[in-house]
């Protein structure tokens, strides 16, 4: 499988068949002050982001951000529409009728946020992302059905290849395996 | 969330049987199985009964796009609708679809934001019907314009005439309106569908099926990053989708509340047509999970609690419905006004009579049989009810456009009005389309949530004692 290139350590991965013992992991390598350590798992697992989620976002301000575009934006266009550019005089009713523009104001307000929201997810989470070391790791193929996974990267400046693998053995892993990038 | 602990020990579960309702998810599962069940039903060869099954949606939907053919070319006077009734099948079919629609969005959004477990096994499949559901319904504003090619000119956009929509029409609040359900409901749906797509790129047998899931998962990994963030996001979809689904029929009924049509003028019209579309949504699902489960070898997911739920929604939305054509002949009296009055009369007793009392019968008195469990726990009792409740719904549509507008004030502008061969066809090819659509989705994404499945495994969460 290894290319051309010549392939590099990216980091060390194990393997977990349970939820406990995934988060007891996270928890004991966390304490030993790693801090390049992440965790897959095949569903949200509760407690797991607070052990080791160290950048968490703000995905709810990108949604209010999204919404008031599209809130303010969807009104005044209907301002600019229906008051000032093209205005029709209906008997001399006020130009300005914002009563009547509350249905599509409210709709473009949900429009934006789900759409900024949506995708604003996925770019925080660095989504599409096709290619990624751990997928060399054959075995990881399982982090998306039935098995937990926690990686430890080289980055990780308490990183050292024989102390972080025992560290690993010790919390009762299935399988610990290199992880390449090249 | 006092329904979960239904499923977390063994030691407490026979005391607890003889209080707790069934479970949510069939004995004996964890994640390998679960994840093999549902992913095989994409993944194993299509079974022969998929093509029989998948055949005859087929041909309807060829029908359809005949019809289609036929109407651009000779004109909207291929349907039956002329004045006074011009709106017909046309806009009846827009409504009973779109209402249709409702129950995935309900299920998906406001039963997770009230922890309502026993959604989890039916949300996707509800929300795909949702999708087409909506597609099926956006088909018939389009064809009903007459010139369906200047469709575009409903939407705001810079154009040499200078000319801008009616904002202050609720027939552009519609447009609006049925744009943005189908665009959140698509986002909500793909957004649920990454992490099984992930599940499938990574059992994927074929090289082909490899890219194509690869392909739509995004290259997600399931991190706890990505999970955090993932969660969240979902969540306020969810909260958005809520209020999101209620405005939708709100502006539906408005197309007929703002005129000041006999019948149609009335402030209970909203809250009246969000009922009727839960209700004929409930139904929906009903129809399509009934054989899905039985097809697929479902009943560990789909369990007979989740059937008797939705027939509990649909008694109680029933009885919102029927409370609406209560008040609604209470107020044509009570009002005072002559044509409100007979309106109400005509309906009961004039030309359509059987069309309102296919109503009565199909939306009242049907779902009475569900205050009795046996009838819930019945599985033909449930479809054949289901069926009748989306008939009837459709009725009721039929009965709300068409009795208004053909006698509304001047006896000398009233007709009378028939659908047509075409409408026929259309409506009938609008419902192959919608199996079609169905068909395709069982076999080619999962049907049942994977990821959100798990979380119902004993022992799935973490902070649990071993």
């Amino acid at each position: 499988m290894i290319g051309k290139r010549k392939a590099k350590l990216f980091g060390l991965s194990a393997e977990y068949a349970d939820p406990q013992h995934l988060l007891e992991a996270a928890r004991m390598i966390c304490d030993a002050g790693y801090t390049k350590v992440s965790a897959y798992t095949p569903y949200p697992v509760e407690g797991l982001a607070d052990i080791i989620v160290t950048k968490k976002r703000r995905v709810a301000a990108i949604f209010l951000i999204g919404g008031l575009i599209g809130g303010l934006g969807g009104f005044f266009m209907q301002y600019y529409a229906a008051g000032i550019t093209y205005p029709i005089n209906v008997a001399g009713r006020p130009l300005f009728s914002w009563p009547s523009f509350i249905p599509i104001t409210f709709e473009l307000t949900v429009l934006g946020a789900a759409l900024f929201g949506a995708f604003g997810m996925l770019a925080i989470n660095g989504l599409p992302q096709p290619y990624h070391p751990l997928f060399n790791v054959p075995r990881f193929s399982l982090a998306t059905q039935s098995r937990f996974f926690i990686l430890v990267e080289v980055k990780d400046p308490k990183f050292e290849y024989d102390a972080t693998r025992r560290l690993l053995e010790r919390s009762q892993p299935r399988v610990i395996s290199d992880v390449y990038d090249w | 969330m006092a329904r979960t602990d239904e499923v977390e020990t063994v030691e407490n579960k026979e005391a607890k049987d003889a209080l707790a309702q069934p479970p949510v998810i069939g004995p004996g599962y964890d994640f390998v199985s679960i994840t093999d069940k549902i992913a095989s039903i994409v993944q194993r060869g299509t079974p022969v009964g998929w093509y029989l099954g998948f055949a005859i949606p087929f041909i309807l939907t060829m029908m359809l796009l005949f019809a289609i053919g036929y109407l651009f070319a000779v004109g909207i006077g291929a349907w039956g609708v002329d004045i006074p009734v011009a709106w017909g099948f046309a806009i009846a079919n827009f409504v009973w679809w779109i209402g249709i629609g409702h129950a995935g969005t309900l299920i998906s959004a406001i039963l997770l934001l009230l922890h309502q477990k026993w959604r989890t096994s039916i949300n996707r499949f509800a929300e795909a019907m949702t999708l087409f559901a909506v597609a099926c319904a956006g088909l018939f504003p389009l064809l009903h314009m007459g010139r369906p090619w200047f469709f575009y000119w409903l939407l705001p956009y810079p154009n040499t005439m200078e000319l801008w929509p009616q904002f202050r029409s609720p027939l552009v609040w519609d447009v609006f309106a049925v744009l943005t359900y189908f665009t959140v409901s698509l986002v909500f749906w793909y957004i649920g569908l990454i992490p099984d797509l992930a599940t499938l790129r990574d059992r994927a047998k074929s090289k082909w099926a490899w890219r194509a899931y690869g392909f739509l998962s995004l290259g997600w990994r399931g991190s706890a990053d990505h999970w955090h963030h993932y969660e969240t996001a979902y969540l306020i979809l969810a909260g958005l989708a809520t209020p999101l689904v209620i405005s939708v029929h709100t502006v539906v009924s408005f197309d007929f509340s703002v005129a000041i049509v006999p019948g149609w003028h009335s402030t209970i019209f909203p809250p009246y047509f969000v009922a009727g579309a839960i209700y004929s949504g409930f139904a929906m699902v009903l129809t399509l999970a009934i054989p899905i489960r039985k097809a697929f070898g479902l009943q560990d997911f789909i369990t007979m609690r989740h059937l008797d739920n939705s027939a509990k929604i649909l008694l109680a939305t029933g009885l919102m419905v029927t409370y609406s054509y209560l008040s609604e002949a209470f107020f044509s009296w009570y009002s005072g006004n002559i044509f409100e009055a007979y309106v109400e009369l005509n309906r009961i007793r004039g030309p359509y009579w059987k069309m309102y009392w296919i109503l009565v019968i199909c939306d009242v008195i049907a779902p009475q049989v569900f205050w009795f469990k046996r009838a819930r726990n019945n599985i033909w009792t449930l479809f054949i009810i289901s069926i009748l409740v989306n008939v009837g719904m459709w009725t009721e549509r039929y009965v709300i456009v068409v009795t208004s507008l053909h006698r509304d004030y001047m006896p000398s502008a009233w007709g009378m009005y028939s659908g047509s061969v075409w409408d026929y066809a259309t409506i009938i090819g609008s419902i192959g389309l919608f199996l079609a659509l169905m068909f395709l989705f069982v076999r080619l994404l999962p049907t049942i949530s994977i990821a959100e499945m798990r979380t119902l495994v004993p022992g799935s969460k973490g902070s649990e004692a071993k």
